[in-house]
């Protein structure tokens, strides 16, 4: 791809840099520099006090070329407050604001061109593209995206390409929607693209739902610029002219930085009218949604955004053709935007290098659960579960045995032991009867009840259920009362096999996504951990020691 | 110029025209296929399942009423499956709330009733949900009792696309969903409401029903003044 056409217009004038708020700025170039983590987890560890008290001591110490900064997230959440010291890769956690005297010492000592420390597996065996520059830039900072190739690749759109040239890349690069499903992005944008009407919307589906699911919004808090870039590139791509970022309103840093980002990206000219001086005119807003877990699902984030109550509707019509007040609307994932221009800069054909024959690229996890290391990775299509658990996630917390991995959420399944040679990708995992959903993953050990854990889903889902279609309103509660009389021990053969059958009708009969993934918990728990079911029915023992069975009523 | 489709119910070839949904067109050729938030002259939505059916080549099933037909589609509305399906959901209408057939004001003018006959549904075997749920008697001609309400929303529909009043709405998740009167205000006082009675008479229970009505005695039929509302309730012939 050509990167500077002749036609390019100047970039905007560099501003001079600022250190993060509350600081001063540095006068010369910086000899090392410390990288204070401000997304939301570690923030809420007090980091914002630790990166003031760390300029403090820096500039008590002397150290007059040493600069101190608010980056995005670190990735390794649990252990935080993160700081990092880029030059040498000398990461310190769990923080504390009044113990930096360890972090003041390594900056003192750092040398420019010195060897950096050999990072640990939970970095060495990641492969970053959408998280690249987290942890790397000051969310905040424009400049700091800009120094990064940041609009290079809006820029090199706007200039050299035809929006079909820019689908074709995007379908070349056999980029697939990381919201769950996996639909492929290319075929998407060309159905947005040849859909008949205006205004065209593109819609950013950040409302991310799954519990203890947190990629989009690490993405948000980390590198915002990145998404309004892909979502642009997406305007110009399928001819759209304005833009919507539908965020929960649970996530406060990622909304505010978002706006910030908008703002500031409108002024030096990156949205607007004549964005960098081209044809394409495209304005992004945030809306903010209210906790819903169904307003994920496309047509309910639709009947959101318009004001209504988030309920999802029958497709077709798809989005694609009637969306938005009925015009045709694109809507991606967080993460399939934040892909977007890293395929512009280095071409379809390098992305499609990267992962399986059917999945390309990387995946953003949230890792959680029993793993050593807990907090967001991002790694290669096919890597394989043991990896993920054991190389990245460091092994089972207390040595004990691995059971299982929760992916996909409450459409998802577990998966046993003996797939742990498995590679992850959207293929094998609907194969063993999971999903790969947003990007959740809970590691269990021995001490997880795998009855429990369906009851736990199934509750997640019978509250969050819109209510509108009979199967999944009154038959998620129905599963529920079933897993609740299995976990108590009060439960028949019987019972287990109306479960099964109802199970089945939930899932046909539902009306969206939300009934119809969310018997699936049951189902690949039965399929690999029925034996846990009858101890639970026949014996009444709950092998983990997690469910209280009560005792068995005495006959009269 | 309207194009028309030919297409195949449970295996007679029929014919439909752009933009006919698979059930308008199964309904003019006589074959039946259960609803129950579908109501005539009222916008669909595709809410209670039970016109679902299975299309040649689809893996899912598509419920009859918002699916428009298309050429050479090959519809099927009567496996055994479906059948079953059918009757599950009717069941969960029964068992969600609480529905007493012999106190019930809509007693034998009922769609629910209606249709456990027609499916034929003689016993409940999954789990009786029926949460303690209350009345609304606040306004002055009509009641509305939420234990016999089927979330059909038949009466918020006919209120905003009908009426124009737009007095009904939906609030709440999962088996805690309800139809509210003015933002949930109770409905003696709600300031939207024209007390026309359309979501009374559309009421395929006996959740929404005129006072001063006894057991059995809530026909739809004896006011018939939604003439272009259709398929509700056949009242037994008067003899
Ligand atoms: C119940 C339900 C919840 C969903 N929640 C989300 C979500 O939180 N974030 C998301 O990106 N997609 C979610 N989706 C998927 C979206 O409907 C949609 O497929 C996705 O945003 C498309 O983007 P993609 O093609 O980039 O994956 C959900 C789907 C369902 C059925
Ligand atoms: S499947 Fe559940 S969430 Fe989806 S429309 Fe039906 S009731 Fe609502």
């Amino acid at each position: 791809m050509s990167e500077s056409a002749p036609s390019a217009p100047p970039a905007p004038p560099k501003r001079p840099r600022r250190a993060a708020d509350g600081l001063r700025p540095l006068e010369g170039p910086a000899r090392a520099s410390a990288y204070v983590c401000e997304a939301v987890s570690c923030l809420s560890a007090q980091s914002h006090d630790i990166l003031l008290k760390l300029g403090e001591q820096v500039s008590g110490a002397g150290l007059k070329d040493v600069e101190v900064k608010r980056v995005g997230c670190l990735l390794l959440c649990a252990s935080g407050p993160l700081v990092q010291i880029p030059g040498t890769g000398q990461l310190f956690s769990n923080v504390r604001p009044d113990d930096l005297d360890a972090i003041v010492e390594a900056l003192a000592d750092v040398t420019p061109g010195e060897q950096r420390a050999p990072e640990a597996p939970f970095f060495s065996r990641q492969r970053r593209i959408a998280t690249e520059n987290s942890g790397r830039i000051d969310p905040e900072s424009l400049d700091d995206y800009v120094e990064k190739g940041g609009f290079e690749a809006l820029r090199s759109v706007l200039t050299s390409m035809t929006p079909a040239q820019v689908r074709e890349e995007i379908t070349r690069s056999g980029l697939r929607g990381r919201g769950g499903a996996g639909y492929p992005t290319g075929l998407k944008w060309n159905t947005v693209a040849k859909a008949v009407g205006s205004p065209k919307y593109v819609i950013c589906n950040a409302d991310e739902g799954d519990p203890g699911a947190f990629m989009d919004r690490s993405v948000l808090e980390s590198d915002p610029y990145r998404v309004i870039e892909g979502m642009a590139i997406a305007a110009y791509a399928v001819g759209a002219s304005e833009g919507y970022v539908y965020c929960r309103a649970e996530y406060p840093l990622a909304v505010s930085r978002l706006r910030k980002a908008i703002h500031s990206a409108g002024r030096a000219g990156y949205l607007g009218l004549h964005i960098l001086d081209s044809k394409l005119g495209f304005e992004v807003d945030v809306r903010l949604g209210a906790g819903a877990f169904v307003c994920g699902e496309e047509t309910a984030l639709i009947a959101s955004v318009q004001g209504g109550r988030g309920t999802p509707t029958t497709r077709p019509p798809y989005p694609a053709v009637a969306g938005l007040w009925d015009q045709p609307t694109l809507i991606n994932n967080v993460e399939t935007f934040a892909n977007i221009a890293p395929i512009i800069r280095k071409g379809g054909a390098w992305f499609a290098g990267i992962g399986t024959s059917t999945s390309k690229g990387t995946k953003v996890f949230a890792l959680a659960g029993r793993v050593v290391n807990t907090g967001l990775i991002e790694v290669q299509m096919g890597t394989t579960l043991r990896e993920i658990v054991f190389d990245i996630g460091g092994g089972i917390v207390d040595g004990r045995a691995f059971k299982a991995v929760q992916t996909g959420g409450p459409s998802g399944g577990c998966i046993p032991a003996e797939f742990l040679d498995m590679g992850v990708d959207y293929e094998s995992l609907v194969g063993v009867g999971s999903f790969m959903g947003s990007g959740g993953m809970i590691v269990m050990d021995e001490t997880s009840c795998m009855v429990d854990v369906a009851r736990y889903f199934m509750d997640f889902c019978r509250e969050e259920s819109c209510g509108k279609c009979a199967p999944c309103r009154v038959g998620t509660t129905q599963l529920w009362i079933l897993l609740d009389r299995i976990s108590h021990g009060g439960a028949t053969l019987d019972d287990l096999a109306q479960m099964e059958r109802l199970g089945a009708m939930v899932q046909r009969t539902s009306l969206c996504g939300l009934g119809q993934g969310a018997p699936n918990p049951i189902f690949s728990t039965l399929r690999y951990f029925r034996d846990e079911y009858l101890a639970h029915i026949v014996d009444r023992v709950c092998p983990a020691g997690v469910c209280a069975i009560e005792p068995a009523p005495v006959p009269v | 110029m309207t194009t028309v489709h030919t297409f195949r119910i449970n295996g007679s070839d029929v014919a439909g025209t752009d933009g006919q949904s698979i059930l308008a067109v199964a309904t003019e050729n006589g074959i039946d296929i259960p609803t129950m938030c579908h109501l005539d002259g009222l916008s669909d939505t595709g809410s209670c399942r039970l016109c679902v059916v299975e299309v040649a080549g689809s893996s899912k099933l598509t419920p009859a009423c918002t699916t428009l037909v298309s050429e050479g589609m090959d519809v099927s509305t009567t496996s055994e499956q479906l059948c079953g399906y059918r009757r599950t959901i009717i069941e969960m209408l029964f068992l969600e709330r609480n529905h007493i057939c012999a106190v019930c004001v809509a007693n034998n003018h009922c769609d629910l009733q209606n249709l456990a006959e027609e499916l034929k549904l003689d016993h409940f075997e999954l789990p009786v949900i029926a949460p303690k749920v209350g009345i609304d008697a606040s306004h002055a001609l009509f009641a509305i009792d939420h234990n016999r309400c089927i979330m059909c929303v038949r009466c918020v529909r006919v209120c905003d696309e009908v009426e124009g009043a737009h007095t009904w709405d939906v609030m709440g998740s999962g088996i805690g969903v309800r139809v509210v009167t003015d933002m949930g205000t109770p409905w003696g006082e709600s300031t939207s409401c024209t007390s026309c009675g359309k979501c009374v008479q559309v009421c395929p229970t006996g959740a929404l029903f005129e006072k001063g009505r006894s057991i059995g005695e809530g026909s739809k039929e004896r006011r018939p003044f939604l003439p272009y509302l259709k398929n509700q309730a056949q009242e037994p012939e008067l003899t």
